[in-house]
């Protein structure tokens, strides 16, 4: 179950891998774990992630002890598991629940790329699903920030089929109006670009994020060449029509609001 | 299999004492017999990959009276490695979707390998929403190693066109019926994968990623793709067992290249039955019934037995 009351990880200080800039715990609290020096966006945690967007003490978990089994019986997979739920406080992969932003009702998702890579398995599809599900079913917009290098390869052909599953409650958030907002962090890959990812009424992404696909390296591989800097950037995928808006992190939980406030009645 | 040694052997006998050199073809037939010794999965991987096995457009030539392919996205260009058109059974029209492999070099460069770009699966849409306008029901041919994971597919959006054909396809109102005939390889396999109806081919695989990827990613090296194979269960059988799959397609001994008619021949029946089933559904309830049996795949375990009958919130949703 993810713990609210310890959102962020106990460093004491953080130095930024782009300008070497070195920040105290407080000071990466203060800045929303974004460098003061360059703007670089670290990683964050799920907790991290809903302390900063939800309104205090309005976040409810749903779904929270669904475990992942092991359809390929495959050696040291449960242990890889409950070895990245003691890391993380998570069940898998993503965090969801209901929540308020600025007083208004919403489902939350929120992918964590500590656990497992962030990739997307049986638990992490069906979290997903019944996340958006439970929007339709309560007419509440679901907003899911993703952060993923795509589908979970030890669960096999299982974790391929979330993408449909996923991309099926898509479908039906469309068929019945409810909004649906993503908002891409860095990462977001693979099977989880090529499914609900790549389907949010308006997706937001943060500065910098690695969005795509096939992951560079693979890519690298297929042309024989280095790809150019920026490729698959945040930034490129706006150039390129696949990213509404980039929004950063200081900005987020306002763009949110603004969008929930445009898409709800009340 | 022993019976086709001693032939062998016999030929060799033969060959010897007539001074004939067939060697060449004897290392071939050789080669083929020691084919998957180890690993029956691996034998099916490669009879999956052979390139003389049977693609999407000679299966479709097998199949129907008639065939027009149809070209194009309508947005940037055609892709010559995912193909669709229209074609009749029995005076029934119905439109086809599938990867193209090729089945020599100049064909494979041409049809890039049958990987995809955002463009073929464009235009698999919208041969989708066509058939959906004209109540016409779709068939897709699975045979494909991935999509295209290259720089061009990125920049205009290979996985945002996948993503929309698993999202439009899952809501489409005509029958949808998919066959696994070759390589049925991850997202670009199931960009075009999902519908009412999945069989697979007896040696077709289907899989999250190549055994190649799996061996380089999960035991760290590229050269165990075999000892991979054999883990991932992606052949047709373990699929059927998972309960992914309607159904395995028989080939004839030694593959379905020995013998393309006789497995066309049950697709094409196939077809037919599940056509004859599925249009007197309404809408409605062929796309719950789709939805449904994509919602049910996972494989999990819920601890505080607290279910929801999201069964129910399901079916109230879609009524």
């Amino acid at each position: 179950m993810v713990d609210l009351k310890k959102p962020y990880a106990q460093v004491a200080e953080t130095e930024c891998p782009r300008c070497l800039t070195v920040m105290t715990q407080e000071a990466m609290i203060e800045h929303y774990q974004v460098c003061r020096g360059c703007g670089y966006h670290f990683r964050m945690p799920a907790a991290a992630r809903i302390h900063l967007i939800a309104d205090e003490g309005s976040f409810t978990e749903m779904d929270q002890d669904l475990v992942s089994k092991n359809p390929l019986s495959l050696e040291g997979y449960e242990d890889k598991i409950s070895e990245a739920q003691k890391k993380s406080d998570l069940s898998d992969a993503v965090v969801t629940g209901t929540a308020k932003i600025d007083g208004r009702e919403c489902v939350l998702g929120v992918m964590s790329f500590q656990f497992m890579g962030g990739s997307m398995g049986s638990v992490v599809g069906e979290k997903i699903t019944r996340a958006m599900l439970h929007g339709a079913d309560t007419n509440k917009p679901v907003i899911i920030f993703t952060a993923s290098g795509g589908a979970r390869m030890q669960e096999g052909i299982f974790s391929l089929m979330q993408m449909a599953k996923t991309a099926n409650a898509a479908a039906l958030l469309d068929d019945l109006g409810i909004p649906f907002f993503i908002v891409l962090t860095h990462p977001t890959t693979g099977g989880v670009t090529a499914s609900f990812a790549m389907l949010g009424d308006v997706a937001i992404a943060e500065p910098g994020a690695l969005i795509g696909f096939a992951g560079p390296r693979v890519i690298e591989g297929t042309i024989n060449k280095k790809l150019p800097a920026g490729f698959q950037s945040a930034e490129f995928q706006q150039e390129k029509g696949f990213v509404d808006k980039i929004v950063p992190r200081k900005e987020l939980k306002k763009t949110l609001s603004f969008l929930l406030r445009t898409h709800t009645g009340a | 299999m022993d019976e086709l040694k001693n032939k062998l052997e016999e030929l060799k006998d033969l060959a010897g004492k007539n001074n004939l050199d067939i060697n060449k073809s004897l290392s071939e037939i050789e080669a083929m017999l020691n084919v998957g010794k180890n690993s029956p999965t691996w034998e099916k991987v490669q009879l999956a990959r052979r390139l003389d096995r049977p693609g999407a457009l000679e299966f479709i030539n097998l199949i129907c009276d008639e065939f027009i392919e149809l070209h194009g996205d309508r947005y940037f260009k055609d892709d010559p490695a995912l193909i669709g058109g229209i074609g009749t059974i029995d005076g029934q029209a119905i439109t086809f979707i599938g990867n193209q492999k090729g089945s020599n070099l100049k064909e494979n460069l041409y049809r890039n390998y049958g990987m995809g770009g955002p463009e073929g699966y464009r235009k698999a849409l919208r041969l989708a929403k066509q058939a959906e306008k004209f109540h016409r029901p779709i068939v897709t041919l699975i045979d494909t190693s991935g999509a295209y994971p290259g720089p061009e597919a990125e920049a205009r959006g290979i996985g945002e066109a996948i993503a929309q054909n698993l999202k439009h396809f899952s809501l489409l109102k005509v029958p949808i019926i998919c066959f696994v005939i070759g390589e049925g390889g991850s997202g670009g396999a199931l960009g075009i994968g999902v519908g009412d109806k999945l069989y697979m081919l007896e040696n077709s695989i289907y899989s999250v990623i190549s055994p190649e990827g799996f061996a380089s990613i999960l035991l760290r090296d590229s050269n165990k793709a075999k000892e991979a194979a054999d883990i991932m269960k992606m052949t047709a059988k373990d699929l059927f067992e998972f309960g992914i799959i309607h159904g395995i397609i028989p080939e004839a001994p030694g593959g379905v290249q020995n013998d393309p008619a006789y497995t066309a021949n049950m697709i094409k029946e196939l077809i037919l039955s599940n056509i004859a089933v599925l249009k007197k559904k309404k809408p409605e309830s062929l796309i719950r019934y789709r939805s449904r049996k994509i919602r049910e795949i996972g494989q999990f375990t819920e601890n505080a037995g607290k279910e929801q009958d999201l069964f129910g919130l399901f079916s109230r949703l879609f009524s």
